[in-house]
């Protein structure tokens, strides 16, 4: 791997990069490290905060009776998801794990539902890295209150005005790209999960074990 | 080299004379984004500081090696592999002030007062003198995120690290945490030490005849 210069000499490019390869290497295989020590504690306070927020997500529902359960989704990944029941153990809902690519990284977002997946009744934002002071109000109550009370079963439409229909959200105002990622993520979510979701209610799995 | 400051000049020039936010104006974004409590600005300020000091050391023992055309590659490889470790660190040890901070973490990684340093001092000076310089630096950084969120905690929450200091009677103006309030108190916080720097050349002056 040789090129002339402009004085007509030789270069090798491997002379010229050696050091930001193996500099590459040398980072990636550190970061991988950091990766595998420090992962399973990250998902741990993730799982943490799931738990938190699933008495938001199902109102009515008590963190301490959720049931996890690993479901097949449609696109066929194993996914976790979270079976909320109320203290007496009825089966209050759903909450389901989402994640899509927004306008700067992946979002990452739970989806609270009802038992027949019909309604939202909850939507929280878990990660998400959107412009600061426009986009990342994704994650603020307002915003996610625009989804409370909406359709489940047919898929959300962002929509610029107040929204006329019951399935359409109103965009955040200079975060259209944000607030159309966040939908699209939940639209899918609940697509890929509605048909084993409800098999397993139908199952007569209902009751808390 | 001779005309080089010393490793003791490096610190010391860090922490007042060459204080990267109020003298060279460097690391706006988290100055202003972060500094609306102390525990935010704090943790921003250890974080840099670790990336800081560690890409110093990193490129001044490599400094030899350093191709020219391609260093800025390297500044800015070396820069955000620690962005990334300490990011992970922070989402395993600190959950609630890695979500707090969100997007401010991967963003240091465009700090510009990393790679001032890197290109400055790093890559010139040994690695004695690149410490000295990286802890200077971030003392003088951790200093003035310090000082603007002592203000706006106090004003705007009438706290300082979380603890009640002002009399529950305080309105908190609580323009002081939001956007607004951290352009104000950089302003004035920088109008103050530029007359302070311009009082005490004068003084000097005169005493000097």
């Amino acid at each position: 791997m040789t090129a002339m210069d402009e004085q007509g000499k030789r270069i090798s490019y491997i002379g010229q990069a050696w050091l930001v390869i193996l500099l590459a290497l040398c980072f990636g295989a550190a970061l991988a490290l950091v990766h595998t020590t420090l992962g399973p504690r990250i998902a741990e306070n993730k799982r943490n905060e799931t738990y938190s927020v699933i008495p938001v997500l199902v109102p009515g529902s008590d963190r301490d009776m959720t049931e996890e359960l690993i479901v097949q989704s449609r696109s066929g990944s194993d996914v976790r998801v979270y079976k909320a029941f109320t203290t007496d153990g009825k089966h209050k809902g759903w909450v389901i794990p989402a994640q899509g690519q927004g306008f700067a990284d992946r979002i990452e977002l739970l989806i609270g539902q009802d038992v027949d997946l019909t309604t939202i009744t909850g939507m929280y934002v878990l990660a998400q890295k959107e412009t600061p002071g426009l986009g990342d109000y994704i994650k603020g109550e307002d915003f996610r209150d625009r989804f409370r009370g909406k359709p489940a079963d047919r898929p959300l439409v962002v929509v610029k005005t107040d929204p006329r229909e019951e399935n359409e959200i109103q965009a955040l105002t200079g975060a259209t790209i944000s607030s159309e990622s966040v939908t699209d993520t939940i639209n899918s979510a609940i697509d890929n999960l509605r048909e084993v979701l409800l098999a397993h209610n139908s199952s007569g799995a209902g009751a808390r074990k | 080299m001779q005309d080089q400051p010393t490793a003791l000049e490096r610190f010391i020039n860090g922490i007042l004379p060459e204080n990267p936010v109020y003298r060279q104006l460097l690391g706006m974004c988290p100055t202003l984004a972060v500094t609306g409590g102390m525990k935010p600005a704090i943790t921003m300020a250890g974080a840099t500081a670790f990336v800081l000091i560690l890409a110093n050391i990193i490129i001044s023992l490599i400094r030899g090696l350093l191709k020219p055309h391609l260093r800025i590659l390297v500044f800015t490889l070396t820069i955000a592999t620690f962005v990334t470790i300490v990011d992970r660190f922070l989402a395993a040890y600190l959950y609630e002030m890695s979500k707090e901070l969100g997007p401010y973490v991967p963003l240091i990684i465009v700090n510009c007062l990393i790679i001032s340093r890197v290109e400055i001092c790093a890559s010139k000076q040994s690695v004695r003198v690149a410490v000295a310089d990286g802890v200077g630096m971030s003392l003088g950084f951790a200093l003035a995120l310090a000082s603007i969120a002592t203000v706006r905690e106090i004003l705007g929450s009438g706290t300082w690290f979380g603890l009640q200091v002002l009399g529950e009677g305080w309105p908190a103006w609580g323009i002081m945490v939001l956007p607004p309030g951290a352009f104000l108190t950089l302003g004035l916080l920088l109008g103050g030490a530029e007359w302070y720097g311009q009082w005490r050349s004068r003084r000097r002056a005169r005493a000097g005849g």
